[in-house]
């Protein structure tokens, strides 16, 4: 048989699942915070043009409006200045082949329960080789956290006191690595950002969005379920829309896994 | 005297609610004038610029000389009561669920004789009496005559109270509770004695001072709502619109810019969100339900109250795209007064000038502290306003713009007006 025949019949018999690693859109979706006087990304919003009554009696349907970078979504290189001058670096242009690929999902977990600014660091991801082996090129790099879990609760999801937000992310050194030295196609987090919460105060600040972006690479943010996802061996879809000069966009991520 | 008015009973759940009912309300138009300055709180009436004679009702010419120079004039009310009658039978709606009405006749000081709603801490005539103008529940102006001196729990007489929309024992709903006026707002209307209050918060993980010592006030539940969602409005009209009395609109959108001084329509867009079309979401969910509960006993549904701008009258060009928003929610609000007109709830606009916050920084004082629009909200449900211009900066707006709209147009954008 062939590849995609195999992966059909594996699909049919469940020994390839497949993991949806996407929040639902929803206007209680906490939405990303910037400084009060900055520019704000629009909430997940919608608005029912009709609902089988006399505004449309057959049909439901609805507007809906927010951001580029709502919900779980997909950073490509354009949104980020480093990323700026770089070819095929909007959602359109993007090649379609870097919108999959195979996942190494780093299991921090319980290190971000003990310390909510937890920096994923590069010794902490060479000890994960160690155990794992070494991360492919062309492969998406999947901060565990389980902050996902804390979605319900969108005070503790964002976790905001009078210093700004404190969830756990990347250190600079890890970032580099990944970029330079694994060359991988991403990184994606459970939490509002690739970034820290205080990554602002990193040096240089916001490595994950400076380093991925300005190599042309992309990023994954509010991602779910990564608990079911094997530390390597998942394959993810993450194809965001293809909105012409697009910084990003919402999107649904999927990862298929193989049963053993 | 006057008995202190009671907590009320919760309502008996098989007993209909009673449709609401509207006194006559056709007035000519020359008698609207009184209605305008009863909307403000004023008792107003023609004094003939000829001969100085005060007349009533309001005409087209003076009854004494026949001229038509007929300017308003504020009239201190006071008077001789010269008879009185309590009314015990009445075919007219209103009236009929209403009776025992008592009516009085008053010859005022300034000259004319005014038949009158009559306090019941009015003595029997002869007696001396102020008569103020109300806005009675049609939202048209009726005279009420008082006793010369204040008595206790003048506000609670029965009759009274249908022109008025005063917090005591009334279940509150407002809609921000965020800002540091939304907290003066909760605070002034515990002091006052409102049942219970609903305040509303939005994004909940942006902490803000105060919002949690509201808490502490036994009245008051918080709920989470954001007016731009039309879901959490829902929810929130869902679990506690029936109940609502009174609205106070809060939730309000402020950055200083105009058209060039910031690129885009993002702010300006947020502004029409929250400012006007956040006013229209409210206003679908809980106008309906208030408007089934304009006569609902001792606690019906009174009064929608909206904090609105001065700047709602003319652009300020340095708040350009707030006074647009402001502008576009003072006309939203009229057709809000018009459709809640036949349930009898007051539509209560707040004009005032730059209150004392992070968005008002850098204008000049003086500004409002949050507790004097507070303050002037209560004062205003209390007296069953319509219009309501608080603090120096919205008086001197208000002066000058029935002096010269244009002209202060031109001297607002020549970079005046606070
Ligand atoms: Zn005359």
């Amino acid at each position: 048989m062939s590849i995609l025949a195999n992966l059909a019949h594996a699909l049919a018999e469940r020994s390839v699942r497949v993991v949806d690693l996407t929040h639902t859109l929803s206007p209680n979706f906490p939405a990303i915070v910037l400084q009060t006087e900055l520019g704000q990304a629009a909430p997940f919003r919608t608005e029912e043009i009709s609902r089988y009554d006399e505004r449309g009696s057959g049909w439901y349907w609805n507007n809906f409006t927010c951001s580029e970078h709502t919900g779980t979504h997909f950073d490509a290189p354009v949104h980020w200045i480093s990323g700026r001058y770089l070819p095929n670096n909007a959602t359109d242009s993007i090649p379609v082949e870097d919108m999959m690929g195979p996942a190494c999902v780093i299991d921090c977990s319980k290190e971000s329960v003990l310390d909510a600014d937890f920096l994923l660091t590069k010794d902490f991801l060479l000890r994960w080789e160690s155990e794992h082996g070494q991360i492919p090129e062309r492969s998406w790099v999947l901060m565990r956290t389980d902050w996902s879990k804390k979605v319900s609760d969108p005070v503790a999801y964002q976790n905001f006191d009078e210093e700004g937000q404190h969830t756990p992310g990347p250190s600079v050194d890890a970032m580099q690595f990944l970029v330079f030295e694994r060359k991988v196609l991403g990184f994606g987090t459970e939490t509002i950002g690739t970034d820290a919460g205080q990554a602002f105060h990193l040096r240089p600040p916001h490595p994950a969005h400076d380093l991925l972006h300005g190599a042309g690479r992309y990023g994954l943010q509010c991602l779910n379920n990564l608990d079911q996802l094997p530390p390597t061996g998942a394959f993810i879809f993450c194809a965001p829309l293809k909105i012409e000069q697009g910084s990003g966009s919402p999107l649904r991520v999927l990862g298929l896994v193989e049963s053993r | 005297m006057t008995a202190p008015l009671q907590r009320p009973k919760r309502k008996n759940p098989v007993v209909k609610t009673r449709h609401p009912t509207l006194p006559p309300w056709t007035r000519s138009r020359v008698a609207l004038g009184m209605t305008a300055a009863a909307a403000e709180g004023r008792f107003e009436l023609q004094r003939c610029e000829q001969c100085a004679t005060v007349q009533y009702p309001p005409r087209e010419a003076c009854c004494r000389c026949l001229s038509e120079e007929l300017p308003w004039v504020e009239i201190d009310g006071l008077g001789d009561l010269i008879s009185q009658t309590t009314l015990l039978h009445s075919h007219d709606l209103y009236f009929r669920e209403r009776v025992p009405w008592r009516l009085g006749m008053v010859r005022l000081d300034a000259g004319p004789t005014v038949v009158v709603h009559l306090h019941g801490d009015v003595t029997a005539p002869p007696a001396r009496v102020r008569v103020a103008c109300k806005l009675d529940k049609a939202g048209m102006a009726v005279l009420v005559g008082f006793p010369q001196e204040d008595v206790p729990n003048m506000a609670d007489d029965r009759q009274l109270r249908e022109f008025t929309c005063d917090p005591k024992f009334r279940r509150v709903f407002v809609t921000d509770g965020k800002t540091a006026t939304g907290q003066a707002v909760v605070r002034a209307l515990a002091a006052a004695g409102a049942e219970l209050i609903w305040v509303g918060h939005a994004e909940p993980w942006k902490r803000v001072p105060g919002l949690v010592d509201l808490q502490a006030l036994p009245q008051v539940t918080l709920l989470p709502l954001d007016v731009t969602d039309p879901r959490s409005i829902k929810e929130v009209a869902s679990q506690v619109g029936p109940k609502v009395d009174i609205l106070v609109n809060t939730a309000e959108y402020h950055r200083a810019y105009g058209i060039s001084t910031r690129a885009g329509t993002d702010i300006a867009r947020m502004e029409m969100d929250v400012n006007y079309l956040g006013l229209l979401r409210l206003a679908q969910e809980f106008g309906p339900v208030m408007k089934a509960r304009g006569a609902d006993g001792q606690s019906s549904a009174v009064a929608w109250v909206n904090l609105l701008s001065i700047f709602a009258l003319s652009n300020f060009p340095a708040h350009g795209t707030y006074s647009a928003s402001k502008a576009a929610a003072l006309s939203l609000a009229q057709c809000l007064r018009a459709e809640m007109k036949p349930a009898g709830v007051r539509v209560i606009n707040v004009f005032p000038g730059p209150i004392d916050d992070e968005w008002n920084q850098l204008l000049p004082p003086p500004k409002l502290s949050p507790q004097a629009v507070a303050n002037a909200i209560v004062a205003a449900l209390r007296d069953g306003l319509e219009d309501v211009y608080p603090g120096d900066v919205a008086q001197e707006w208000r002066t000058r713009l029935k002096e010269s709209a244009k002209g202060f147009e031109r001297e607002l954008a020549a970079g005046s007006g606070t």
